[in-house]
């Protein structure tokens, strides 16, 4: 990313990370703006992001950004100072402003082409809504702003280029009282003129009155400094830019003119001689002290009252201790993180191979071994713990990546289409996030494109014009759960039924229920649009989203009404590298089941047990029946058995509210357990989420409970491996 | 010669250049967010100027010189604006807030070197 060793690359590289945070600061601010705040704090917020990333961009020379920003800057200068109140249309130009300045960020991070062609047509609009003053303003102001320049005034010393030529300057400097309000000091002042060359200072103490006449913080006295110097008038002048206008200053003579005596300098007043001092570092040179010499002590006095500077003598003094730093943020790069990750993985199946083999030697449960183990398993987990909050994050960046792509696709079908979001501050690894931004994307175009009726659709209905998407994030039972709702019309399930059949993809006399053809819309090569319009047909189905959720652990499932709206819900394990695993025997294989889902074990009795139909059970928990299904059998592993009874049963319950009773025969341990991802290589098999290493290398799989009853056919919905079961026999 | 620098911005960015502009000429840096945090830092430490943004959340620029002012440890401290706005209006505001002098942004290391020696060397 950058060279570690450039301190210049790595501020480049810390610049581009401060965008993506303003960026941020710029989306909620513009956010609130259109949610109609008027605090002028918000205005200013969105103000002061622009303009930091412009003068970021500025130090490293993104021209093109700065052009941008400073224009879009100098729009919401003028919303901050009154002189325009955004309306919708406008609002939306702000926020399509963000967007780009958001695509030059990134194009210029990753020296990219730049999107000029947008920029023409963003800047003109910008333009358009400044009006003709404000462009006349701008294009002042900008030629002003964005010469390279560096410091607005020269401070270079005598120039090579403008010749050698020694010249003769009477400067007559006389300060008024507001110079030393603003911190400035005439001795300063006099040393970086003397600094340009040889240089006569006389002090001028004709105005002084006596010590009773005095009056504080009062100027008395001007200078009248002889200088003979290479340098320009205007290097002079420049040394006088702080203060110009807050002192009396003419300098006259030149290279060729004649020298002017100082007819002002009367002749009691003492002339001091000082010697240039060494131009590059002046104050390595005991500064002439012109005031000092020149004047009374009392003159001294009164100049240094208002201009007492704190630094006199603080040279010598020992540095203080650093200011107490603002609360600090080290930026990592994420392979570091994600090395960490992986060591503490190993250190987890580490901790469960010594455990084992404590367990083995058959060491008594008080014995320091076997205390010294316990503590090491509270701090694996603590260090565990530790590193997943390092990645952990909100998913606020995702949802405000999202607000753009509704922006974009329903300019793109012509509707107007509010986002709303919820739960913006919910943590999720970052890994997740990241691979969550490809299928929520698609996720999102899909409500806007398909799920959301055309604005006169909806106002048929009943409905408001604008539909709106809503995106939620929230944690539940140790997983996260991002949905998608939009108040559309709904699936439009007769529809979904023909297209499928229509692509062979079902039987045409296949009963299916709601949940059932809601489920069709994730199979491969289904698409509801009858024509491909710009935004969906982008090779993508939702198939594919259905795949990229589940390779990170997680399941989709969709709920409809008609009229109402759809909502896609999905759910994802909170990390992709630890697990809270309980560690169970079934027909001599080792599986894991995630600890969060279970919910009790129980023994069964012969009694607790009912046959629904042949093949199909349930048991009796606490007055209720919840199916039973054997796992064994679920997985290929053995046969149905004749009676349960006595078996050992894991009671489930997952975060849509279904439960179950999984059929096991042992329980071996409940640990953590390392999730090791099963790639593309290998068949995704129903049920099986990922695999682990055991303490003693052994390798076992670990369950997706949700997946595996949603496999068996729960009547309560999830029944798509049912119906793809169903339809591959078709 | 060693100075002793506040520098306050609200930009990471912007701190991390003005650190990396003035510590290899040997200047102490020290760093605020804003105005509150400036006035807070500023009271640990004695610096031989001041450089300050203007834009910032909390408080700005000019609240922030107002406030340094008001101290009488400070009332002459050399302040130096750092701004990538060059109005003469904002000059002006700035100068009348107290502000010693200004440094346009993007600026040139060498230079705010040499600007800062100029005020307060």
């Amino acid at each position: 990313m950058s060279d570690q060793n450039d301190p210049m690359a790595e501020i480049r590289a810390s610049f581009f990370i401060e965008c993506e945070e303003l960026l941020e600061a710029l989306q909620d601010g513009l956010q609130e703006l259109d949610d109609g705040s008027e605090d002028p704090e918000t205005i200013n917020v969105v103000f002061r992001a622009v303009h930091s990333i412009k003068g970021g961009a500025g130090a490293f020379g993104l021209e093109a950004l700065v052009r941008f920003a400073h224009r879009y800057e100098t729009v919401m200068d003028e919303v901050r100072n009154g002189n325009m109140h955004p309306d919708s249309e406008a609002m939306k130009l702000f926020f399509l402003a963000a967007d780009h300045v958001s695509d030059l960020v990134r194009a210029c991070r990753d020296e990219a082409p730049l999107p000029e062609e947008t920029s023409k047509e963003l800047l003109a609009r910008l333009d358009e809504l400044l009006g003709e003053q404000g462009i006349e303003e701008e294009e002042e102001a900008s030629a002003d702003d964005f010469q390279p320049l560096g410091v607005a005034f020269s401070l270079d010393l005598p120039d090579m280029d403008a010749g050698p030529e020694t010249g003769r300057y009477t400067i007559r400097f006389k300060p008024e009282q507001e110079l030393f309000a603003t911190g400035n000091e005439p001795q300063m002042l006099l040393k970086n003129l003397c600094a340009l060359g040889e240089a006569q200072v006389n002090c001028v103490t004709t105005d002084l009155p006596d010590l009773d006449g005095l009056a504080p913080e009062t100027t008395y006295i001007e200078w009248l400094i002889d200088l003979e110097t290479e340098a320009a008038e205007p290097e002079i002048r420049d040394i006088f830019e702080f203060v110009d206008g807050l002192c009396m200053l003419e300098v006259t003579g030149g290279p060729d003119g004649p020298t002017p005596k100082g007819e002002g300098t009367p002749d009691d007043t003492p002339p001091v001689e000082t010697a240039a001092p060494d131009p590059v570092t002046p104050d390595a040179t005991p500064a002439p002290e012109p005031e000092a010499a020149a004047k009374p002590d009392k003159v001294v006095e009164m100049k240094r009252g208002p201009a007492e500077n704190s630094k006199d003598g603080g040279d010598a003094e020992p540095r203080k201790a650093a200011a107490p730093a603002p609360k600090s943020v080290v930026r990592v790069d994420l392979e570091r993180i994600e090395r960490l990750v992986n060591l503490v993985g190993e250190l987890v199946i580490n901790q469960a191979m010594l455990s084992q083999s404590l367990d083995e030697a058959g060491l008594s449960p008080h014995s320091d071994a076997m205390n010294g183990l316990e503590e090491f398993q509270r701090l694996t987990r603590d260090i565990q713990d530790s590193v997943m909050m390092i990645r952990a994050q909100p998913v606020k960046s995702l949802f405000q990546r999202m607000s753009r792509i509704v922006r974009e696709s329903s300019a793109a079908v012509e509707k107007e289409v509010r986002l709303l979001t919820e739960g913006e501050a919910t943590e999720v690894d970052k890994t997740v996030i990241e691979r969550l931004s490809d299928p929520l994307t698609h996720m999102i175009r899909n409500s806007v494109d398909h799920g959301l009726e055309t604005p006169d659709e909806r106002a048929a209905a009943g409905k408001p014009k604008a539909g709106t998407v809503t995106l939620t994030a929230a944690h539940r039972s140790g997983r996260v759960i991002i949905e998608i709702a939009d108040d559309g019309a709904g699936i439009n399930r007769e529809k979904v039924f023909q297209v499928a059949v229509k692509k062979g993809l079902v039987a045409p006399d296949a009963q299916l229920s709601d949940t059932e053809i809601d489920n069709l819309l994730f199979l491969p090569g289904f698409s509801t649009a009858s024509q491909v319009s710009s935004l969906s047909g982008r090779g993508v189905g939702m198939d594919v989203v259905k795949t990229s959720i589940q390779s990170l652990g997680g399941r989709i499932s969709i709920t409809s009404e008609k009229g109402k709206g759809t909502t896609f819900s999905i759910s994802l394990p909170l990390t992709l590298a630890v697990l809270d695993g309980m560690v169970v025997n079934v027909a001599g294989e080792t599986l894991v089941l995630p600890l969060n889902v279970v919910v009790e074990t129980l023994s069964l009795g012969a009694d607790d047990v009912q046959m629904l139909r042949p093949g199909s059970y349930v048991v009796r928990v606490r007055g209720g029946f919840v199916p039973l299904y054997d796992l064994g059998v679920m997985l290929g592993y053995r046969s149905q058995r004749k009676t349960d009874a006595g078996a050992i049963v894991l009671l489930i319950s997952l975060e849509d509210g279904n439960r179950a009773a999984l059929v096991i025969d042992g329980i071996q341990d409940q640990r953590q357990v390392v999730i090791k991802g099963l790639d593309d290589s290998f068949y995704r098999a129903p049920g099986i989420a990922a695999a682990t290493i055991l303490g003693d290398g052994q390798i076992a799989l670990i369950l997706d409970p949700a997946d595996i009853i949603a496999g068996v056919g729960n009547p309560r919905g999830g029944d798509f491996m049912l119906s793809e079961r169903k339809i591959a026999n078709e | 010669m060693s100075l002793t620098i506040l520098a306050v911005d609200d930009s990471r960015t912007m701190r991390d250049m003005i650190r990396m502009a003035l510590m290899p000429a040997g200047f102490t840096v020290h760093l605020a967010d804003d105005g509150i945090h400036g006035i807070e830092v500023l009271e640990g430490i004695d610096p031989d100027a001041i450089i300050t943004d203007i834009n910032m959340p909390r408080m700005d620029g000019f609240g922030f010189i107002d406030a340094v002012r008001d101290q009488a440890d400070h009332r002459a401290t050399p302040i130096l604006v750092l701004t990538t706005e060059s109005s003469p209006e904002l000059k002006m505001r700035a100068r009348e807030a107290g502000a010693t002098g200004w440094i346009v942004k993007p600026f040139d290391p060498a230079k705010l070197v040499k600007a800062l020696q100029m005020v307060a060397g």
